[in-house]
């Protein structure tokens, strides 16, 4: 038992990125396994599973552009506004380049 | 199986920026390349750098990644008709290898073959196979990158995260009532950071948007199958990826 727990301790990430894989699994079965069973459901509860990966991604970007200085606030900011026009992996590149060069600034 | 090409450059993209913001979030390279091994999701694995720290609760990463995942409910469920000739074997495939990408390829196949609609394990297995292959492969670039450089502020990879969720945010911008859910998740999440602190703005945040969400729906019922179909094609006409 000891050596199980000191194996954990050692390696808590590793198990943790396992545990991930499982929980990403049970989602990707999930919707064939349980949902598929129910031909119809109530538009409430569909809103509110439509509304999860927006709620919970609303939450990691405003937090961080706050942890920093000015860079990473116009950083996150400008990333939020080039969305609306350019494709992802653009903001991606232009957004770091944009932070690397506003630190340069010394902002 | 040649207009896939096409696709795997938005997965080795972020295939790569997954690896170096890991190795800049302090994940070795070898956990970095085993997260796409075991995990094959790219919003679950950008969600595991940014919320697991040295000290959170184990139960607040797995939620966070559970709730980030919830639309792959709905893939999986849309894709019943199209995979319920699979054995056992091939269905652990099947939803192994179901990112958004993948979803949207099926599906496009799908429609092509027209009334059986029933899309071939080979097809499925073809397109997954050399998506994930990519995935790891560009993955481990990106983390052997990551790790020749000192300091990752150099190139700005400890800012990938942020900048990462935005995209992937904004991606679903076109959706019903996504600024109420936007700036009730966003306002409730920044009061509990400052006050009770991480990891609860995550889940109090998101729960905010969620009761908005369900409150501003109309009542009655929908298929559930139209709703996935719509949830995919706002998320892949993006040409945003989330594999």
């Amino acid at each position: 038992m000891n050596g199980v727990v000191a194996l954990y301790e050692a390696h808590q990430a590793a198990f943790v990125i396992a545990l991930l894989g499982l929980i990403t699994l049970a989602t990707r079965a999930g919707g064939y396994l349980v949902l598929a069973r129910f031909k119809r459901i109530p538009a409430r509860l569909e809103a509110a599973l439509e509304a999860v990966p927006v709620a919970v991604i609303s939450t990691l970007v405003v937090p961080p552009a706050f942890s920093g200085g000015v860079a990473e606030f116009a950083t996150v900011a400008f990333a939020v506004v080039a969305c609306m026009r350019l494709p992802s992996m653009v903001v991606i590149l232009a957004g770091l380049g944009l932070i690397v060069g506003l630190r340069m600034v010394g902002l | 199986m040649r207009a896939s090409v096409p696709i795997l450059v938005p997965i080795s993209f972020f295939g790569m920026m997954f690896g170096a913001a890991a190795i800049a979030a302090g994940q070795t390279l070898a956990n970095t390349i085993w997260a796409s091994i075991a995990i094959f999701a790219g919003a679950s694995q950008f969600v595991f750098l940014e919320v697991y720290r040295a000290g959170v609760p184990v139960w607040s990463v797995a939620l966070a990644v559970f709730a980030v995942n919830f639309r792959h409910l709905l893939y999986s469920a849309a894709l019943a008709s199209k995979i319920r000739h699979y054995g056992p074997l091939q269905k652990f495939f099947a939803f192994f290898l179901l990112t958004d990408l993948q979803f949207a390829v099926v599906e496009n196949q799908a429609l092509r073959l027209g009334k059986s609609g029933r899309v071939s394990f080979a097809f499925y297995i073809g397109f997954g196979a050399i998506a994930y292959v990519v995935w790891i492969v560009m993955t481990a670039i990106g983390g052997l990158f990551g790790s020749l450089i000192e300091n990752p502020r150099t190139f700005g990879l400890d800012f990938i995260l942020p900048v990462y969720f935005a995209t992937i945010l904004m991606g679903f911008r076109k959706r019903d009532r996504f600024l109420a859910i936007a700036i009730a998740s966003t306002v409730v999440a920044v009061l509990v950071h400052r006050t009770i602190g991480a990891p609860w703005h995550i889940s109090l945040g998101a729960l905010a948007g969620i009761a908005v969400a369900a409150l501003m729906a109309k009542n009655g019922e929908v298929e559930t199958e139209g709703a996935a179909e719509e949830a995919a094609l706002e998320s892949t006409s993006g040409k945003v990826d989330r594999s």
